[in-house]
């Protein structure tokens, strides 16, 4: 009897609590679950912002703006055939400088370097990643440049001038060749640091199961490492490939920002990204800024799909590991 | 039979000979690509240091920019602009980072943490230039540029960074550490707010710097955002901030020698920074998981 009066506040305490336990956990659950929905519609927000920005352009060029070669703010006639291009070039070329590179970073930091010297030169590469893009810009219009231009130039058109990739010499620092070497120095950390975490993935057993049939390192790295990491590197490959497509601050500094198609590496070029980059202010008509979003856009799809097929790779891999 | 004519030896002869050349010149070029890199990455660093060094002074950390022609004058105003927007950046995304994460890991199912996780990766790799346009038709547009404006492009290019990684940490926690809380009568989101959350503190710390040391050295947004301003010490988010990136970009490009040696001041303070900070991050993640893995 003495007890009910103490239990009953206890008791509605108690109740109360569970209350607000009860309303913080669904709170809580739908606050979390907001930002995640958040995030998802963003991307939607992203491609629908920029491709309506790029509607005066869609309605006046439509499709032909991709195949249409001038960039005429006098006549308002815009297209993005040489950005594309550009793009697509300086790109495949830091690619195959880069990823060969990069590869052979990944096998010297899993299979060949002593650890001391791997918990240094791991985190090094790294930092290569984390320099910001405008300081690398910096680099390569006020050093670089310059040695493009006065030794690097001249020595490659002197002793490869019949291959079309080195058919002048350079009369300024900002080049192609300058912009595809930034892009390399950009995409080596990237493409490295996962190509050593796949190499460091590959069984034990069949690496020393090959050691042990007589073949010498490279053998295995050939026969046994490549094939079992090769969807991994390709994912790698590309998404290096999404970073120097997108890359638009270092490649305006550096490239020269005036296009034409060439194959010549040693002629200025411009992609997308810096040809978005280098307008910031210079946009002045409404069909201007329509077209600037509409290079937007392209560059958008083409980064996504690198990206997204990068993804689908390694998701595809990891599958067939598990199963 | 013809072998055993000759002299029996160790050394590889022939097709072995041939073989091991190939292994030392593979393991060779394997070498030299890791040290190309490093040597790159000390070219690189030293020419910041060289031309950088020289042309710190305490003008250049009080004063703004010269006079057309003139000498002297410095960058203080970028350095009071940089750190507010990338403060407000990061007031955006590290909490809506953390609930993202907090939502994938602890409520949903395998098929929506699928989505969400690829989303995040999507929205990493969309350009930053992208990101800058985008918010160039989202609130530039209408309102101006200002700084803002700016910590939001910079908010979005952090968002999946901050999120991935306080995910991958929050994966590490055991699951015993959450049963034992709700088998205490403790409700779900108090167990993730003061058991969960606070296990892993190290590791979203990690994550929140290295997404402040890519955001801080990011220009393709800034271009669009912030790129228009007074040459004076702005504090106001408001209005256009003065910043570091874009600094350097316009000063690099400047056909004047004492604006090139303020770029590579600019550009020695804020690598100095991004680099420290992610040297940072990872004596502090080596910390926090050595913490969680050994408990």
């Amino acid at each position: 009897m003495e007890a009910s009066p103490a239990s009953q506040p206890a008791r509605a305490l108690d109740s109360r609590r569970r209350q607000r336990d009860r309303v913080g956990d669904v709170a809580f659950r739908w606050l979390t679950g907001a930002a995640a929905a958040g995030s998802v519609c963003l991307i939607g927000l992203i491609v629908y912002k920029v491709v309506d920005g790029a509607r005066p352009a869609l309605s006046r060029f439509g499709l032909s703006f991709l195949w249409h070669q001038s960039w005429d703010a006098v006549t308002n006639r815009f297209g993005a055939l040489d950005f594309v291009v550009g793009t697509v070039y300086t790109t495949g070329f830091a690619l195959f400088v880069a990823g060969p590179v990069a590869i052979a970073i990944g096998l010297y930091l899993s299979e060949l370097a002593p650890r001391a010297v791997r918990r240094v030169v791991g985190p090094l590469v790294e930092m290569l990643a984390a320099i910001p893009s405008v300081v690398l810009g910096l680099w390569g219009i006020l050093v670089l440049g310059p040695v493009v231009h006065d030794q690097l130039g001249p020595w490659l058109n002197g002793a490869l001038g019949w291959l079309p990739f080195f058919a002048s010499r350079p009369i300024s620092g900002s080049t192609m060749l300058t912009a595809v070497i930034v892009l390399a120095i950009m995409i080596t950390p990237i493409t490295a640091a996962i190509s050593r975490d796949l190499f460091s993935q590959v069984p034990r057993d069949l690496k020393e199961g090959a050691l042990g049939l007589g073949l010498t390192r490279w053998e295995m790295v050939r026969g046994v490492m490549l094939p079992y990491t090769r969807g991994g590197l390709i994912a790698a490959v590309l998404l290096g490939a999404g970073r120097a497509v997108g890359e638009a601050i270092a490649v305006t500094q550096v490239i020269g920002t005036t296009a034409h198609l060439t194959a010549d590496l040693f002629q200025t070029g411009d992609t997308l990204a810096s040809r978005i980059a280098a307008q910031y202010q210079g946009a002045v008509s409404t069909l201007q800024v329509g077209s600037l979003f509409y290079l937007g856009v392209i560059l958008l799809a083409m980064s996504l799909v690198a990206n997204v097929a990068a993804q689908a790779i390694v998701r595809r891999y990891q599958v067939e590991r598990r199963a | 039979m013809e072998d055993s004519a000759r002299p029996p030896t160790l050394r590889a002869q022939g097709r072995t000979r041939r073989r091991l050349a190939v292994n030392r010149a593979a393991e060779g070029g394997a070498t030299l690509a890791a040290l190309v890199a490093v040597g790159v990455l000390g070219v690189v660093v030293v020419s910041v240091l060289l031309r950088g060094l020289p042309a710190l002074n305490l003008d250049l950390l009080t004063k703004n920019q010269p006079f057309f022609g003139e000498t002297g004058g410095g960058i203080a105003n970028a350095l009071v602009g940089t750190p507010i927007i990338v403060a407000i950046a990061t007031a955006m995304a590290l909490p809506a980072g953390v609930l993202v994460a907090v939502y994938v890991s602890e409520f949903a199912t395998e098929r929506v943490s699928r989505v969400v996780r690829l989303a995040l990766d999507v929205l990493n790799g969309v350009p930053s230039i992208v990101v800058g346009i985008f918010v160039y038709g989202l609130v530039v547009v209408g309102h101006g540029q200002s700084g803002l404006a700016a910590s939001l492009a910079l908010a979005i290019i952090m968002l999946p960074l901050v999120s991935r990684s306080t995910m991958e940490v929050l994966a590490l926690v055991p699951h015993s550490l959450r049963e034992a809380s709700l088998a205490l009568g403790v409700s779900r989101w108090r167990t993730v707010l003061s058991v969960v959350l606070p296990t892993v503190r190290g590791g979203i710390l990690t994550g929140a710097t290295l997404a402040v040391a890519r955001a801080a050295g990011e220009t393709a947004p800034i271009l669009f955002t912030s790129s228009i301003f007074l040459n004076s010490v702005v504090a106001d988010p408001t209005q256009a901030l003065p910043n570091l990136p874009y600094k350097i970009f316009f000063y690099s490009e400047a056909p004047d020698k004492t604006l090139n040696d303020q770029a590579w001041a600019a550009a020695f303070i804020l690598m100095a920074f991004v680099l420290v900070a992610s040297l940072a991050a990872r004596a502090l993640l080596a910390r926090s998981e050595r913490k969680l893995t050994h408990r």
